[in-house]
């Protein structure tokens, strides 16, 4: 009953959760009501809802004052088909998604296959190198902003060890600045990886590697042929979150090259181009009208994903469980 | 061959192995380490020599920011924000949660597979709405104005981590209670709640340290420098005192602690939540 909201409830809601009575008994049904309606409500209200309001703002040239008027339809979409600042956002994306994959997944799977073996401070090791991940975005732009500024801590130790040659401009250089802001994330997600493959070895039984191993297979056969391919699941899970996460990508560019480059130019996402639109330019419309792109986009990619890579993960898990 | 029984025999104490994981918390602590240091130096001292360590040690900056009332101010307002937003939403969590993984009604499913879609709705894409939402509502510029919308964000991996986490409550448990005549709210709470703390304890860290570091939506929604959580406080603070370099560090080093103390205090179970979330 309460699962019907004012506004927004017609169109994702859930079928409302009232069976045919020789289901289940009102009593039982006032429960359901009252535990999951306040959840559902408030999802609802604050997410459902704005993501809809944006697809109707993206059809107005609205610049955010009252409510919106001047209805354009489909123009701003056909802006965007021409609008090459958001093409070359779209392609940094691409350039972050597919990056993030090929150097953060080696990475952390050869030190999660280093680390997954009896040594002593496992488990300090663990929460050190999760220590990126926990900080704010804010603090590690802040931090990386500084150390990599021309006159910062990075050039600073390359010159005094006689490496002046690589000294660089590390955030205004436009043709390298994929490559800034590719290391600073790595830096900062790797350890996140590391956790979960570690995490996802310690499901492995140990019996599996003793019994290849008795059997004369070396080390990096165990590893390749045994915890690899049992891991599937929990890289293919990483690489979800990663693709997701790198389409998203916001705080990060927008402090650093925002705040102290002052151009977003070699590292503009789509999310940061949609801000820069809507809440700095004042295009309202427009910007919803890339953030509907962006949404658009990612559930595209999400879909793909899940139909064809996760699929025998996650069988079942969205039929509501067992 | 060799190498094979070598890495055998070596398990416990390879020192290549070592040596490795020692290069990796290098790299990773290596920035944090110099936010923190940086803060002791001076400007004339950083500007000589970026890299070097502090020659003397200086305590003002550090001091400076411990008795100026802003970085106070806004550790209060990031502590209120976290603590309503991680409690909201393990409430809310928990009892849909329940609903979710213990009664069997039409359009289960259903709500499953929305909170499911709604881990792909960041706050990205409905942020401007959102906007327009709050200042409706006459949030703008209060902490109630983040916390309501970081609630319903955080609802569905909360519910995601949540459900299977209730469904392996043995059936017989709800059984026993039924033949005790304990209704089923009852059995929800007098049985469900206690068996489930560490879930909840995993579900809360995370939407607290999610709370703790959000940033795009104070962006929004807070413009007054007297709402502002620490995100937005150590950006402000940056750029009011970008050639205090010094003092950023110290402001930086500073608001970073409480996460990370959390952190490390609760680290197994965020890493349980999370394989468990995986797995489910």
């Amino acid at each position: 009953m309460s699962t019907r909201v004012r506004d927004g409830g017609g169109v994702a809601a859930p079928p409302p959760a009232r069976p045919r009575r020789r289901g289940i008994g009102w009593a039982q049904r006032l429960e359901i009501a009252a535990l999951s309606g306040p959840a559902i409500l408030m999802f609802l209200g604050f997410v459902i809802t704005p993501v809809i309001l944006a697809g109707y703002y993206g059809f107005y040239r609205w610049k955010g004052f009252g409510p919106p008027t001047n209805f354009v339809g489909l123009d701003n979409y056909v802006t965007i088909l021409q609008d090459e600042l958001f093409h070359e956002a779209l392609w940094h994306n691409a350039q972050i998604v597919v990056l993030s994959l090929v150097l953060q997944g080696p990475i952390a799977l050869a030190f999660a296959l280093l680390l997954n073996q009896k040594i002593r401070g496992q488990s300090i090791i663990r929460v050190l190198i999760f220590v990126p991940y926990v900080i704010s975005e804010v603090i590690v732009g802040t931090a990386w902003a500084l150390l990599l500024q021309s006159e910062g801590a990075v050039n600073g130790v390359l010159r005094s060890i006689g490496l002046e040659g690589l000294v660089e401009d590390w955030l205004a250089n436009p043709s390298i600045a994929i490559w800034t802001l590719m290391l600073i994330l790595t830096w900062k997600y790797v350890g996140f990886a590391v956790i979960l493959f570690l995490a996802g070895m310690q499901n492995i039984p140990e019996e599996l590697s003793e019994a290849a191993a008795m059997d004369g297979a070396s080390y990096w056969q165990t590893q390749w042929r045994i915890t690899l391919p049992l891991l599937g699941p929990t890289i293919r899970i990483w690489g979800f979150l990663s693709v997701i996460g790198a389409l998203q990508l916001f705080d990060l560019v927008y402090i650093i090259w925002g705040q102290y480059v002052a151009s977003t130019a070699g590292t503009s996402t789509m999310a940061t181009y949609m801000v820069s639109e809507g809440r700095n330019a004042g295009n309202y419309g427009y910007g919803n009208a890339v953030a509907v792109v962006l949404f658009i986009i990612s559930m595209i990619i999400a879909l793909v994903y899940q139909r064809f890579v996760l699929r025998r993960d996650t069988q079942g898990a969205l039929t509501g469980g067992r | 061959m060799a190498t094979a029984t070598h890495a055998q025999r070596a398990q416990r104490g390879n020192p290549v192995v070592y040596v490795a994981a020692l290069a990796l918390i290098g790299v990773m602590l290596g920035p944090v380490v110099y936010i923190i240091i940086g803060g002791f130096r001076t400007n004339s001292q950083i500007t000589t020599d970026p890299a070097g360590l502090p020659d003397p040690w200086q305590f003002g900056n550090y001091i400076d920011v411990l008795t100026g009332d802003t970085f106070w101010l806004q550790v209060t307002n990031s502590t209120i924000a976290a603590v309503v937003t991680t409690a909201g939403v393990v409430t809310l969590g928990v009892m849909a949660s329940y609903v979710l993984a213990r009664y069997h009604f039409r359009g289960r499913g259903a709500m499953y597979a929305l909170f499911a879609a709604g881990l792909m709705f960041p706050p990205t894409v409905a942020i401007t709405p959102l906007y327009v939402l709050i200042k409706n509502l006459g949030l703008v510029n209060t902490l109630p104005g983040i916390i309501l919308p970081q609630i319903a964000f955080t609802l569905p991996t909360t519910v995601i981590i949540l459900v299977p986490f209730l469904q392996a409550i043995p059936k017989e448990l709800e059984e026993a209670a039924a033949i005790d005549r304990c209704s089923r709210l009852g059995f929800f709470w007098r049985m469900v709640l206690p068996l489930s703390v560490p879930g909840l304890i995993t579900v809360g860290i995370l939407a607290f340290v999610n709370s703790w570091n959000s940033y795009l939506l104070p962006l929004f929604i807070l413009n007054d420098q007297e709402s502002f959580t620490l995100p937005l406080g150590v950006q402000a603070f940056a750029s009011q005192y970008s050639v205090d370099t010094a003092k950023v560090l110290a402001f930086t080093s500073l608001s970073m602690i409480p996460a990370l103390v959390f952190f490390s205090l609760f680290e197994r179970r965020i890493v349980g939540g999370l394989t468990g979330a995986v797995k489910g």
